[in-house]
This record gives C-alpha cells, sequence and structure tokens, in this order.
C-alpha cells in the first residue's frame, strides 16, 4: 500500500507538466484574495481603533465615517491618564501578571517533576486530583473563592486578586508533559555523579524544559492580562481594578469621549498585541500545542 | 479557565515512562518538598471551594449572613427560572453563530497551508491578533462599530440599503452583535488547531488523488476533509465548551446596565448576577452546578455523536 503510494508520488513528480503548474498559479491568487480579504477584515477593528484613538470626539460620532482625521489628535493619549485611573490600573495589571506568572513557573515546574519523574506514595492519586480541576468550569470554584479571600480580609487588594491564579492545574499537567518527555539517562548519570534531587533538578531537568517553560509563562501571560470574571468580581475599587476590568466597567459611561475610550483601550491591549507581534512563531506554536483558549 | 478542559482528555493516556531499578523509596522526603506549595494552593482555591460549592448549592443565605440547609429549593428554583431557560436559549444562540466559525476556519486554514505561499506568516498573524487581543479593550471597539447612529456598520449597511438596527441596545440583536465579536476573536485559534492538524496529512495522499484526476475542491472534499475530522472534533469541543462560557465579551461590549441586558444575557452572566449582584449565593452555585453538567452532557454527547462522522485515524 504505502510502497504504491510512493510509486505514484515519484510518478507525479516526473510527470507534473506545464498544465499542472498553470493551475496552480490561480489557487494561490484565490489563496493571497481570501486571505488578504479575511485578514483585512481581522485586523480592521484595530486600525479603527488607532483611528478613532486620534479623532475628535465629532469626527466619532459623525454618521459618515471619518476615515482620516485630518489633525491627529495625540492629546487623548494624555486625557487617558487625567480622565481615567489608567495609571493605577496599568500597575495592578503589570504586577499581577508578574507575580502569576513567577509562581506558576515556579510551583508548576515544582510540582510537574515531581509527578512525572519522581516516586512516592499516593502519587497516581494527587495527581488525578489537580488534574479534575480541569473538568470543571471556573464558575463552580468562583462563589467560594470570594468567600475564602473575603475571610482572609483580601477584598480589593492584590494578594486577593492575585491568589487563585498562583496556582494552575494546566500548568503542572503542561509541565509533567514535558518532563516525561525527557530521556532517564541525564538524571541518572547526574545520581551517580552524587547529586542530590535539587541539584538533579535545577542544574540538569529545569535547563531542557526551557521551552515549555516560555509556553507556561506566555499562557499564563495571556490569561492574567486579560481575565475579568475574577478581578471585576473581587475589586469593586477602580483604583484597584486590573485594565481588563477597568475598561470593562467603562462601557456605557456617558462621562468619558469615545477617543479617550480608544486611546485607553489601545493602550490596554497593545502590550501584550506588541509581544505577540514580536514572538509570532513561538506563541502561536506554544498556544497550538498547549490547546488553550 | 476554559484551557482547562482542552487538556484532560490527553492526560489520561500517557503511562509515565521509567526505566532502571528506580526504588519506591529512592526519593525519600524530596517529592514532597516539590509538590506540597502546589498541593496547598490547589486544595485551598480549587478542590475545597469546588466541594463547598455543591453544597452551597443545597443552602440558602440569609440577608445578614449565615446559611440555611435548604434541600433541593434552589435547583426547583431553577427549573421554574424563566431567565434561565432565556440565558441558556442565548448561550445557545451564541454557540451556535460562534460554531459557524468552525467550517470557515477549515477553508481557510486549507488556503493558508497551500505549498510555497508567500505571506503565509504574515496572515497567520492577522488571524491570530484578534484571540490575543484583551476581550474587555476589543468590546469597546465593537461597541463603537455597532453603534445605532454613527457606527460604521450601520454605514456600510446603509450604502446597500439596509436601515441597521441598535445593535447593542435591541433585545435580539445585542447577542447576535455579540456573537459575531466571538466569532471574530476564535476564528483565528480554530485555523491554527486546523493548520496544525492539515500538516499531519501525508502529501503523498494529495499526489495520489491528482494523478487519479481529482479536481482542487474534489482533493478537499475527498482528501483533506476526511483526515481532518480528528482535529475539527476537537475544535468543535473545545469551541462549545468555551462558548457555553460568555461572559466578558457580553459584559463589555453590552454593558451591565444596559436595558436590553436581562433579556440578552448569558448562562455565565446570570449566574454573575445571582452570585454578586442579588447576593443570593445558594442560588447562585445551583446554576454554577447546572452550567458544569449542560457542558459535560453536551461533551458527552459531542463524543457519542463522534462514531458517525469523525475518521479514525
Amino acid at each position: 500500500m504505502s510502497s504504491a503510494v510512493q510509486t505514484r508520488a515519484a510518478a507525479t513528480v516526473r510527470t507534473r507538466t506545464p498544465a499542472t503548474r498553470s493551475r496552480r498559479r490561480p489557487r494561490h491568487v484565490l489563496a493571497h484574495v481570501v486571505l488578504g480579504v479575511g485578514g483585512f477584515l481581522m485586523a480592521f477593528p484595530f486600525l479603527w481603533q488607532i483611528i478613532m484613538s486620534l479623532s475628535t470626539n465629532s469626527q466619532v460620532r459623525s454618521v459618515v465615517p471619518t476615515f482620516w482625521p485630518g489633525t491627529l489628535q495625540w492629546h487623548n493619549y494624555v486625557d487617558v491618564f487625567e480622565q481615567l485611573p489608567f495609571l493605577p490600573q496599568l500597575g495592578v495589571s503589570v504586577t499581577i501578571t508578574v507575580i502569576r506568572t513567577v509562581a506558576q513557573i515556579v510551583l508548576c515546574t515544582l510540582a510537574g517533576y515531581a509527578f512525572a519523574r519522581m516516586r512516592f506514595r499516593g502519587r497516581n492519586l494527587l495527581l488525578g486530583l489537580v488534574l479534575s480541576i480541569l473538568l470543571v468550569p471556573s464558575q463552580v470554584y468562583l462563589l467560594s473563592q470570594y468567600q475564602i479571600v473575603q475571610q482572609l480580609g483580601w477584598l480589593n487588594t492584590i494578594p486577593g486578586i492575585v491568589a487563585p491564579g498562583l496556582f494552575s492545574a494546566f500548568g503542572t499537567f503542561l509541565m509533567r508533559t514535558a518532563f516525561l518527555n525527557l530521556p532517564n539517562e541525564l538524571e541518572e548519570a547526574a545520581r551517580i555523579d552524587g547529586a542530590n534531587p535539587w541539584q538533579i533538578f535545577t542544574r540538569v531537568m529545569v535547563p531542557l524544559v526551557r521551552s515549555n517553560i516560555s509556553v507556561l509563562a506566555i499562557t499564563t501571560v495571556l490569561f492574567s492580562w486579560n481575565e475579568l470574571l475574577w478581578p471585576l468580581v473581587v475589586s469593586t475599587y477602580a483604583g484597584l481594578q486590573p485594565l481588563a476590568a477597568g475598561l470593562a466597567t467603562l462601557s456605557g459611561s456617558v462621562t468619558v469621549d469615545y477617543p479617550v475610550i480608544m486611546a485607553a483601550s489601545l493602550m490596554a491591549t497593545a502590550p501584550v498585541l506588541i509581544a505577540f507581534i514580536l514572538l509570532q512563531r513561538r506563541v502561536i506554536d506554544g498556544i497550538a500545542s498547549s490547546g488553550l483558549k | 479557565m476554559t484551557e482547562l478542559h482542552r487538556a484532560a482528555p490527553r492526560a489520561a493516556g500517557r503511562p509515565a515512562r521509567r526505566r532502571g531499578g528506580s526504588g519506591v523509596l529512592r526519593d525519600g522526603w524530596w517529592p514532597v518538598l516539590f509538590v506540597a506549595p502546589l498541593l496547598v494552593g490547589v486544595v485551598v482555591f480549587y478542590l475545597w471551594p469546588i466541594v463547598q460549592t455543591f453544597w452551597f448549592s443545597f443552602t440558602t443565605f440569609g440577608v445578614f449572613g449565615g446559611q440555611t440547609f435548604s434541600g433541593v429549593a434552589n435547583y426547583v428554583a431553577l427549573v421554574q427560572d424563566p431567565e434561565f431557560y432565556l440565558s441558556l436559549g442565548n448561550t445557545l444562540i451564541y454557540t451556535a453563530i460562534v460554531l459557524l466559525g468552525v467550517p470557515l476556519a477549515v477553508w481557510l486554514a486549507a488556503l493558508l497551508n497551500t505549498p510555497g505561499l508567500k505571506f503565509a506568516s504574515f496572515y497567520r498573524v492577522l488571524f491570530f491578533l484578534p484571540y490575543i487581543a484583551m476581550p474587555t479593550a476589543v468590546a469597546l471597539v465593537w461597541r463603537l462599530m455597532f453603534n445605532g447612529d454613527y457606527g460604521i456598520l450601520n454605514w456600510v449597511l446603509s450604502l446597500v440599503g439596509i436601515p441597521g438596527p441598535y445593535w447593542v441596545s435591541t433585545p435580539g440583536f445585542a447577542i447576535v452583535a455579540v456573537s459575531i465579536v466571538g466569532l471574530w476573536s476564535s476564528l483565528g485559534f480554530s485555523m491554527i488547531v486546523l493548520a496544525a492538524g492539515l500538516k499531519a496529512i501525508p502529501p503523498e495522499l494529495y499526489e495520489a488523488a491528482e494523478l487519479d484526476g481529482a479536481s482542487p475542491s474534489r482533493r478537499f472534499r475527498s482528501v483533506t476533509v476526511p483526515l481532518l475530522t480528528p482535529t475539527i472534533f476537537f475544535v468543535v469541543v473545545v469551541t462549545v465548551i468555551s462558548s457555553f462560557q460568555l461572559f466578558d465579551l457580553l459584559y463589555a461590549i453590552m454593558g451591565p446596565r444596559n436595558p436590553a441586558m436581562p433579556s440578552s444575557m448569558s448562562l455565565v452572566f446570570y449566574f454573575f448576577q445571582a452570585g454578586f449582584v442579588d447576593n443570593q449565593q445558594g442560588f447562585a452555585a445551583s446554576i454554577a452546578i447546572a452550567i458544569f453538567v449542560l457542558i459535560g452532557l453536551v461533551t458527552l454527547l459531542q463524543f457519542r455523536l463522534q462514531r458517525r462522522w469523525v475518521a479514525n485515524v
């Protein structure tokens, strides 16, 4: 069967006529037209956001759209900092994202390593318990998480927003898989050389899963930066909300002009978009392989 | 946190690979040090809350704190509440519209995988941008574009003679508007996963089909689609699970005080309102359990139906 296919494939290579090659051209044209138009539609809201953020309020509210504002209203970007608590919210977003990412990398790598590479009583039971969280939608633990944070007196604080997101079953699963895929020889060699488990972990194993750690970092940053429901619930004071929650409560506000809102929302999402454009391959492959959504 | 559902099925099948004589007690107390920090957090912030929510769903919370056991009263109230069916209906409408993006994504992924296509990585980035962007930030632009008086969408519609509605404040239209944004933001994800699935199809099959005189569209229907069904199935399951948890886009596009919100809310918004606005935590817990059960049932159903259309590879 497979040899027949190979022969056929070989035959195709040899018999590729000018006719088949010219038939390929229009297909590329179709691909470029469809992907070009589709890509433009995908990017259009961002372009529109940029144009509107540089327009005047009356231009935004004109029935016939203003496709180019003439004089670019850069002051809208300055107004963001005067009319909205943008700076404190940016501070919250950066802080919670950094804390969660560092915590998840440390905790999930440690636990993932133990679940993949160490032997201990109850390992499979504990692993099963951790992974069972993956089957449950977040609403199921949200109410109770809120009560716990409330009892700790952490409402409207950074620890409150950050706490549940320090721990990740998904990250543990990701890192366990990474460690499972490594060969045993290096570990054995280090052990024979007299290294203890901590030394084996930090000096031998962790450097080998650096690319998996970067996948975990990317997914955690994205999740933390964009998350809405949990911060909205535990942080009701505008100055202590991350950008995602702060912008969401702006919706329907009549006191702030649209161009300023556009400038604020663009600045809020710009860091992840720029990071994505710089690291595109790594981000896309990481997300496609981890199946995160 | 929907990423979790995706990962789970893969967890089971992978046996721990271990060779050599690794003794049971070889690692001593080390595993405790490695696992304990994560485990404490998981128990406190996930496992215990899951157990507690089940308990909450059988209780009623007093106005001044304290809760009393009330049996299945919350569930009885839930199945009798018209708002539950309304929010379920809206969630299903949203899910159905977002799922329309899957066949579109199959086509786009196939075009993107054209061998030797120039600018392929540029297109990939364009389609993936909406997936990366902060939902609440893009929601604000969409809200402006959907504006009934000066939104660009209605201007485009007016060019072809269609009077556009007040998208985000008209019951019925609002959930459609939110669904369009949902489709826009998830298309890139589906495309990338499907494109990865396409790469796994052996090129010899295409060569063979070409030699047999199959046209490009015939090759797409008879080679690409059948061999891609396992990936399509994965994308559908994942899309349904995440669509059932619609909240961010709805909340940010419409705004919580939108007069059309009561008729446009999703299951999770219904849950959010009961638990954190109306302070009916017991009732909200029963909604959360209902969401859990519904997602479980829908996913189970899909795995049952899988045999009918997914190729065994």
